[in-house]
């Protein structure tokens, strides 16, 4: 098994995929680095200070009218409602909620990316694994060696498991060394608050906690590999199902679009919820920011995924191993 | 009696409702080439992508090295080299690292062997290179590296001289023979090519529409079928002549068709040049693969 994964490395590392990703993601981080950076100075010529009370307070007023505009919908003002509370509650409570430094940036950057950037990232690597061994004939060498095949398989899902943590590891990398350039390194033992939940009553804050930010980051961390882990199984699933990576990519990308698009309309299309796509934004539930549909909660949106992986991985096995390959 | 290495028996195989494979049996014996003949459609690479455990045979059993590949697919591989089609190694690696990948995928293969089948090959000198930049014959041979790796006992090609220029395919077809005669390994080699067949098997099938029609030694198949073709004039006085000791088939374009024996036809000669009609050509024509099929099935044409 072990020279299996060796194998699937060697291609992996021949391919040069990975360090495509890590310019992307590289690149990515730059621009929002200095979007951040322009977006502070913006508001300190606007208030004419750089004290982060005055910042909120400013940002609750504006909240507060658009909230009495009539134009906006009910369902947007409930939102901003909530975001209305949470920056009062910051306030009361004397936390900023962006502390300036990089390990902040870095959980921006998390919390924006889980839904659409990482699995993005992700598929270009998952939906090829397989599928490329089709369009380019190898699979007819791979699978006639005195190998079974659910052994091949399985060095390959082991290898895009590593890929996918290697992934993760590089956002993390990067944009806190990239964004640290600008904002400094600082930040790791600021206070955050997590624990908002949402109910019809608005915004409850009974089960609020405080947590340093290296523990939230590690919690944002394991949210965004596990999201990265059941979209790339899929990816991987549909790699076995389609010979064209292409066709394949294409597949997911749809999904994963239609899911970010999703979100933001289903709030009364109530059965949408067991769709993987809309339960990727995880890291919503820890910072309450309201669920796209009524009642869906972290464990909720977890088990909706880990349903996904499983299926995901019992159709790709199952049909690797008893398919015939032309 | 001589080892069976590869044994097959009433192999069949539908697609869809379609029965493509219909009852399929031959045995490979231990240092023989083997023969796979038909024409395009006949079902030769279906069989062989069921021999080497790419699809899933309908019916019927395959065993390799006395190891039924369905039961028991592992120990039966370990006796089989194969190249299906064209051998559609990793363009992005080098040949070397190609080599490795399929000798990770061996027990107790490692760098000896990998150097071993390199030099046998003959591709010492450009194995470090992307296969990318290989010529066509040189991935034909690194295929064949491939396919050696493991030490086979039966080593199986899908139309093995295909796209290769002549001097490669006679390279290819002596190396073949090497491999039978002194390594011992068993080949089964498929072709649509009868000349192809003819020169480097020692048996070979005859298949078309999925049923093998005959099974020979190429020895057997091929003798009392060749034949002569004469060009002579006068033309009406020399027909005459060959009637009377033989059957004389005309062709469209002038030429007259006599079988072939070492003996009587240079008699033949002699007779035609004693009653003044001179000969002007005189050719051994070995059959065409359509020829024997008519005759095999009795009039009935390839598909
Ligand atoms: N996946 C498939 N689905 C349906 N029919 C198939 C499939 N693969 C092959 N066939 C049919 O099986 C028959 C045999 O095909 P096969 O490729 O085995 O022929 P072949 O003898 O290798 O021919 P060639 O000399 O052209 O390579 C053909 O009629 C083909 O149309
Ligand atoms: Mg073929």
């Amino acid at each position: 098994m072990n020279k299996l994964i060796q194998n699937e490395m060697m291609k992996l590392i021949a391919k040069k995929r990975l360090i495509v990703i890590a310019i992307i993601i590289g690149i990515l981080v730059a621009m929002f680095t200095y979007a951040q950076f322009k977006e502070v100075e913006r508001q300190r010529e606007k208030l004419g200070t750089d004290d982060w009370r005055t910042m909120i307070q400013q940002t609750i007023i504006d909240q507060q009218n658009r909230i009495s505009s009539a134009r906006i919908s009910d369902e947007w003002k409930q939102q901003l409602q909530i975001a209305l509370q949470q920056n009062q509650y910051y306030l009361d409570h004397d936390i900023n909620p962006s502390e300036p430094g990089a390990p902040t940036f870095m959980r921006i950057f998390l919390e924006n990316s889980i839904e659409l950037f990482i699995p993005l990232m992700v598929m270009v690597i998952a939906s090829d694994i397989v599928s490329s061994e089709h369009s380019q004939g190898s699979i007819k060498l791979l699978l006639t060696r005195p190998v079974k095949r659910w052994k091949v398989l399985l060095s390959k899902y082991i290898t895009l498991a590593f890929a996918i943590s290697l992934i993760v590891a590089i956002a993390g990398i990067l944009s806190y060394g990239i964004s640290g350039l600008v904002f400094g390194y600082k930040g790791w033992g600021a206070p955050v608050l997590t624990g908002f939940s949402v109910t019809d009553a608005g915004l409850d804050t009974a089960g609020v906690k405080l947590i340093n930010q290296w523990q939230f980051l590690l919690m944002d961390f394991g949210l965004v590999w596990f999201v990265a882990i059941v979209v790339g199984t899929l990816s991987f699933m549909l790699s076995v199902l389609i010979r064209s990576t292409a066709a394949g990519m294409g597949v997911m990308l749809a999904a994963l679009i239609s899911g970010a698009i999703l979100s933001n309309m289903v709030s009364s299309w109530e059965s949408a919820k067991y769709f993987f796509m809309v339960n990727l934004k995880l890291t919503n539930y820890m910072n309450g920011n309201p669920p796209p549909i009524e009642g869906m909660t972290l464990s909720f949106s977890m088990l909706v995924l880990l349903v996904w992986w499983a299926i995901g991985l019992f159709v790709s096995f199952l049909v690797f191993t008893k398919k015939d390959v032309y | 009696m001589e080892k069976i290495t590869l044994s097959v028996h009433n192999l069949k195989k539908v697609i869809g409702k379609k029965e493509i494979i219909k009852g399929i049996s031959f045995d490979l014996k231990e240092g023989e080439v083997f023969g796979f003949l038909g024409p395009n459609g006949a079902g030769k690479t279906t069989t062989i992508r069921m021999l080497v455990g790419l699809i899933k045979p309908t019916s019927g059993r395959i065993q390799i090295g006395g190891y039924n590949i369905t039961e028991n697919f592992e120990e039966a591989m370990k006796h089989l080299g194969c190249i299906v089609e064209n051998p559609e190694l990793y363009p992005y690696l080098s040949g070397y690292d190609n080599l490795l990948h399929f000798a990770n995928m061996l027990d107790g293969i490692g760098k000896e062997r990998i150097k071993e089948v390199t030099e046998l090959v003959g591709l010492k000198d450009r194995i470090h290179d992307r296969v990318k930049t290989y010529s066509l014959g040189m991935r034909q041979r690194l295929g064949i590296a491939q396919a050696l790796l493991g030490r086979p006992k039966v080593l199986i090609l899908d139309e093995p001289t295909n796209g290769l220029d002549p001097a490669g395919i006679r390279e290819m077809r002596e190396f073949i023979r090497f491999l039978a005669e002194e390594e011992g390994l068993s080949v089964l080699v498929s072709s649509h090519l009868l000349s192809e067949i003819q020169l480097l098997c020692d048996r070979v099938a005859i298949i078309s529409r999925g049923t093998v029609i005959k099974i020979d030694s190429v020895h057997n198949l091929l003798s009392n079928r060749e034949r002569v073709v004469w060009r002579f004039h006068p033309i009406e006085e020399g027909k005459r002549v060959l009637r009377s000791v033989t059957a004389i088939d005309e062709r469209e374009d002038g030429f007259i068709t006599t079988e072939y024996d070492e003996i009587k036809t240079a008699e033949w000669n002699k007779l035609l040049v004693e009653a003044g009609v001179s000969v002007t050509e005189m050719n051994r024509k070995m059959p065409v693969l359509e020829d024997l099929f008519l005759e095999l099935t009795g009039g009935d044409s390839i598909e």
